[in-house]
């Protein structure tokens, strides 16, 4: 028979063991099955959630009639495409600072920069609520800027990460390419926007889709920053959990979820792609 | 590396904005409430920042204290739990066909870039009464009692949905599902620098597979362990959404109570006490941890 000429399992051929390949399933199935019985079940045509009586699209239709929740998901995109546009600013800033230039304090600047990955996000809410708060920042502002405190909170923890990666993508560069640029006439500006920059382009595209991402999916910090008129997705989505498991819960959460897929797919070609044309 | 003071215009109008933001937007706010902690209420919203010690006096309760345990002992377990499913998945990426490898790390990752909220409300609908693990669970019962009547024993007692929600086992399977990646990633970095011939060695000599895990491969995979441990431990130590959405009254964790007094209690100086207490713990775990790296770094 074939099956016992497979060729034997090598000492450290782990993975293909019986063992650890159930274990794999096993966790697999703990970290996927919820999402696609969750996902699944959008499809159900059935109040209750539980028994499946047929497909349909019934419950997204729901969702895009669901005023509240299609102005919730208008502002997230809104806040993720206005504090990625600013965190990639910041970001980059940021990180060509850090990498080029010695200055005073340099390491309390880092180790701040630091800080918004690391700190809790309850203690980065609260301090946002009491520090808008205390600011008596207006509220009742025209869309959308009255989303400014949001937004103003989301770039605060996602400039950081992106000046990491930027970073990241800096340490391989040969600054030599920069001062031949200056030696054959180039302006700092100049030498910045034309070799420094392209350099930086992978890591900018990478940080960007990491703020977008961050941005669209933060809950915590955002539920102590939103007011009555500027709810986000997560937080509308959050106040329907509480309420009840229904099926336009589910459309709703799959439609996130199938977002998140995208812009993940997204990165990884665009990944690709740069890596075949470096 | 240039020196700040050589090219002031440069170094300007680069630093400016970020530094000034950072200053303006989170160093400010953090400072605000530092200063609340030490401040009372008077009035419905005035706070009088007065320099006492009395908040954090209150934190030191023995409600509070336990609270705290409490989370601590959450935080720990799920680490724990995360390592001992973790490690064999990290393990098995190390060891796997080159082709294969990104796909595993994606198919671990994958589930990390969905939205946390999302993750745990596809959580809830499976473990409630009426979700698929106790209609599975009931199926089953059914059919082992149904077995036992057809040899001709008594039936089982009727099926009682387990409680798999709100409570501390929800806690920690809603944490242990949401954190699992960030133990898996680290753990795979450090495998994958191991020396193979050391484990090939060990099992030559004869020790068996266990014994080369435990006596070869964690103590050189020790430093991504550590790691692992810490950026697990962290987040689950300050989980708001989880024990918010998944727990019952007495699976409260720190960062419910913090939400508590300045969402419905409105006790602000006492919130700012102990979210900075949460973030000073924080703190001094990730402090040992980079204490630790440089220690290693300067050793090698």
């Amino acid at each position: 028979m074939n099956l016992f000429k497979r060729p034997a399992i090598a000492p450290l051929e782990y993975t293909r063991r019986l063992w650890m390949r159930a274990w794999i399933a096993a966790t697999l199935f703990f970290l996927y099955a919820p999402l696609l019985v969750l996902v699944a079940f959008s499809f159900n045509d059935s109040k209750r959630n539980i028994v499946w009586r047929g497909f349909t699209f019934k419950y997204y239709g729901k969702v895009i009639e669901n005023d509240g929740l299609m102005a919730a998901l208008g502002n997230s995109l809104t806040i993720a495409a206005l504090a990625t546009v600013i965190s990639i600013v910041l970001g980059t800033l940021a990180a060509v600072m850090l990498w080029r230039f010695r200055f005073p304090f340099k390491a309390a600047v880092e180790g701040t920069m630091a800080l918004p990955i690391v700190v809790p996000e309850i203690c980065m809410g609260v301090a946002m609520l009491v520090f808008f708060a205390k600011l008596d920042w207006p509220t009742d502002l025209p869309w959308p800027l009255n989303l400014s405190a949001i937004t103003i909170a989301h770039i605060t923890f996602c400039f950081p990460f992106v000046a990491m990666v930027v970073r990241a993508r800096l340490a391989g560069f040969n600054k030599e390419q920069e001062e031949a640029a200056k030696d054959l006439g180039a302006t700092e500006w100049q030498a910045f926007r034309d070799v420094l920059l392209p350099h930086m382009k992978p890591g900018i595209i990478a940080g960007a889709l990491l703020a977008f991402t961050l941005s669209l999916d933060d809950f915590v910090i955002t539920f102590f920053t939103s007011g009555p008129n500027t709810i986000t997705f997560p937080v509308k989505v959050y106040s329907m959990v509480r309420f009840s498991v229904t099926p336009e819960v589910n459309a709703a959460s799959a439609i996130l979820i199938f977002l998140t897929i995208l812009l993940t797919t997204v990165a990884l070609k665009l990944q690709d792609f740069t890596k075949a044309t470096a | 590396m240039q020196d700040w003071k050589r090219q002031k215009a440069a170094f300007a109008s680069i630093a400016v904005s970020p530094v000034a933001w950072l200053i303006a937007f989170f160093v400010l706010p953090l400072a605000i409430v530092w200063l609340y902690s030490f401040g009372r209420n008077v009035g419905l919203t005035e706070i009088d920042i007065s320099g006492t010690f009395s908040n954090y006096g209150r934190a030191l309760e023995p409600l509070y204290l336990e609270i705290f345990g409490k989370s601590v002992a959450v935080a720990a377990l799920t680490t724990l739990i995360c390592l001992i499913v973790g490690f064999p998945i990290a393990l098995a990426i190390t060891f796997a066909q080159p082709k294969w490898r990104p796909w595993m790390l994606l198919a671990i990752m994958l589930p990390f870039w969905t939205n946390l909220l999302i993750r745990t409300y596809a959580l809830i609908t499976v473990l409630r009464t009426e979700g698929y693990v106790n209609k599975s669970l009931g199926w089953l019962w059914e059919s082992a009692s149904g077995l036992k009547v057809m040899v001709g024993m008594a039936p089982l007692s009727t099926w009682e949905p387990l409680p798999l929600l709100y409570n501390n086992f929800a806690v920690i399977l809603g944490l242990v599902y949401v954190h699992l990646p960030f133990m898996v990633l680290p753990l795979y970095a450090a495998l994958d620098r191991l020396d193979r011939s050391l484990i090939e060695a060990s099992l030559d000599l004869g020790a068996g597979h266990f014994r080369t895990l435990t006596q070869i491969v964690a103590p050189l995979a020790a430093p991504g362990i550590i790691s692992g441990v810490i950026i697990t431990f962290v987040p689950a130590l300050g989980a708001y959404l989880t024990p918010d959405l998944m727990g019952g009254p007495d699976s409260q964790m720190i960062a419910n109570v913090i939400e508590r007094q300045f969402k419905r209690a409105n006790d602000w100086p006492f919130g700012a006490a102990l979210s900075f207490l949460l973030m000073y713990a924080t703190f001094i775990l990730i402090a040992l941890q980079a204490l630790r790296n440089r220690k290693a770094e300067a050793r090698s």
